[in-house]
């Protein structure tokens, strides 16, 4: 797959981005705040307002191009086929409306089941993503729902219709950390036991390490690292993961070693134009840098850099 | 208490759905109990009209001559009427007109106003841009003003009146529906019920209308007020019914004009009777966006 997506200035936000994904597989992305992760995902879902954004390039699921799909028959995919869970469950249910309907509209409007049998459905739903009392919650709104709950609510609604692919935005980002933790593993399980295919989206490495087959990390709207989860937190090769790895802080490092920030921020102009977006901030900046725009090179594990990191494992990675 | 036990009853007295919650708002303010109770006394006065007039409101009941009208009396709580009919029962039975008037009014503004407000909400483009620039028109002219050319032009009558005032407030709720419609639009909810292939219909009738009510309802209790006032303007300018027998009471201000000097509590009477059913409406309005406006929330 690969899009080219510009705003009304004709802003190039996402460009280059190109990845598979395989039933069962997880697919992470990875890269800081406004990178292009989440518009990716939406543009894969077809879910860009159509006005003042342009998708170029080709999203290919199972054969079929989505990009080119009528919208009506896109429709029919999305929740069907295609699912997401998004970033924050607090806003992502109706407030006015019982959480019950919520994940039976979905029930009535693909699987075709009548009011009650997708009740319980809906029922079952909820127990398998591990809402207790599911007859109570169904009736229930949102706000009588903890955040947990609400995103296994949410959860429970993508994954009605068993759908292929299912992309998870940033699902744990809005949760406490012992949450997290059980929502992962609750979609782990999920993907495990359906096949599901996952891209998960997020921009904490301990997700990725945990959930991950692939990954790709993503900086200013282009994918500069592509590798599996081993190589990536084995050897990362360009300055940017290297930097991300070095400025999390890990269990095995002696107490008081200072964690190692990437100096300064993205930049707002679109950056890729002349040299590499990287280059203001990058440890391993050369003269080639800022002059020519790196492409991704290297099959297995690929890499838009010129000068990237040789060192072999900069650190030792940690099997989780 | 045990913290199992803390678990177990706390859901059951934070629960209950958003109206519960705007409910107990609305009960411990006092200004709402205030308007309530008006309300209530003026519906109540309305329907109960005929049964709780004295007198009948279209009939002379005692002698008048135009320089000596009886006032008050233990007879005649009200006094009398230029034509001799008994005050008390026909502002009771003008009560009744006001609150069909305000109700039908309000009900026929509320439903155009709706449709237009959903039309421009839910499919937006072009179809917002022509309903929007009507909307802008007809605000354009100051309401009462508009709604007497109109009941000018459809000819003195009640239904006049009615369609009148109702015309006047369906730019109101179009645009006050449409507003709120287009914010909903944004939500991530929205793009959340999209994203598992929810119906364009589903999601328009099903999310972003529920969301979007809460204004028009408080809207609505507001007009009623603004509604009873304009009919009893229309009618004080002569733009109501032309029947003498019928208790309205803009029509009852504006007959008694010409006694003011030798009757000036004719022309209290019906003018308390307006203020207080408005003030009732707008109290009651007024508090109910309170409790039901999220930004009042604690």
């Amino acid at each position: 797959m690969v899009f080219r997506q510009r705003g009304r200035p004709d802003v190039r936000a996402v460009d280059g981005v190109g990845f598979s994904v395989a039933p069962g597989e997880t697919v992470g992305l990875v890269g800081e705040s406004g990178c292009g992760k989440s518009v990716t995902s939406l543009a894969v879902m077809g879910l860009l307002p159509r006005r003042g954004v342009r998708v170029e390039g080709s999203v290919s699921f199972d054969g079929t191009e989505l990009l080119s799909l009528p919208p009506d028959k896109l429709r029919t995919l999305r929740g069907r086929e295609l699912a997401v869970v998004f970033q924050d469950p607090m806003t992502s249910l109706n407030p006015v409306v019982p959480v019950g309907t919520q994940v039976t509209e979905v029930l009535v409007r693909h699987r075709g089941l009548n009011e009650g049998e997708a009740r319980k459905e809906a029922g079952d739903l909820l127990r398998r993503v591990g809402i207790p009392d599911p007859s109570r919650r169904l009736r229930e709104y949102p706000h009588q729902l903890s955040g947990g709950m609400r995103q296994r609510a949410l959860i429970a609604t993508a994954l009605a219709c068993r759908p292929r692919l299912l992309i998870a935005d940033e699902p744990t980002t809005a949760l406490d950390v012992t949450i997290q933790a059980q929502i992962l593993e609750l979609l782990k399980t999920l993907v495990a036991e359906s096949g599901t295919a996952l891209i998960l989206i997020t921009h904490d490495l301990g997700v990725v390490a945990g959930m991950c087959d692939t990954v790709h990390v993503m900086y200013a709207g282009r994918i500069v690292e592509r590798a599996s989860r081993h190589d990536l937190f084995g050897a990362p090769r360009h300055p940017y993961t290297g930097g991300l790895l070095a400025s999390v802080p890990r269990l095995d490092q002696p107490r008081g070693t200072r964690l190692e920030p990437i100096a300064g921020s993205p930049r707002d102009t679109i950056p890729w134009d002349r040299g590499c977006a990287f280059a203001p901030r990058c440890p391993n900046r050369v003269e080639e840098c800022t002059s020519a725009t790196p492409e991704l090179l290297g099959g297995h594990h690929g890499l838009r850099c010129f000068n990237p990191l040789r060192s072999g494992p900069v650190r030792e990675v940690t099997p989780r | 208490m045990s913290l199992a036990q803390v678990e177990t009853v706390a859901p059951e007295e934070t629960g209950g759905g958003l109206g519960r919650d705007a409910w107990r708002r609305l009960r411990r303010n006092p200004v709402a109990i205030v308007g309530a109770i008006l309300v209530i006394m003026f519906v109540a006065l309305a329907l109960l009209a005929p049964w709780l007039a004295p007198y009948p409101p279209d009939k002379p009941v005692g002698q008048v001559t135009p320089t000596s009208i009886p006032g008050p009396s233990a007879e005649h709580w009200f006094g009398l009427d230029d034509l001799g009919r008994d005050e008390f029962s026909r502002v009771l039975w003008g009560a009744r007109w006001s609150l069909v008037i305000g109700v039908v009014s309000l009900l026929l503004g509320l439903v155009g106003g709706m449709v237009l407000g959903l039309l421009a909400g839910a499919f937006g483009g072009w179809v917002d841009g022509v309903v929007m620039r009507l909307v802008d028109i007809m605000l354009s002219v100051p309401g009462l003003l508009f709604a007497i050319g109109i009941a000018a032009m459809l000819g003195s009558g009640l239904d006049a009146v009615m369609i009148a005032i109702a015309v006047v407030n369906v730019p109101i709720f179009a645009r006050l529906l449409r507003g709120q419609m287009l914010a909903q639009r944004q939500s991530d909810y929205v793009l959340a019920a999209k994203a598992v292939g929810v119906r364009r219909r589903r999601i328009v009738l099903g999310h972003v209308l529920p969301n979007s009510l809460t204004p028009v309802i408080v809207q609505g209790t507001l007009t009623l007020a603004v509604a009873i006032v304009d009919a009893a303007g229309l009618a004080f300018l002569g733009l109501s019914s032309n029947d003498p027998s019928i208790p309205e009471w803009g029509r009852m201000l504006a007959d008694t004009q010409r006694y003011l000097s030798s009757a000036p509590l004719l022309a209290v009477f019906p003018g308390l009777a307006i203020i207080i059913a408005a003030l009732g409406f707008t109290l009651l309005g007024e508090s109910l966006r309170e409790a039901l406006d999220p930004k009042y929330r604690r």
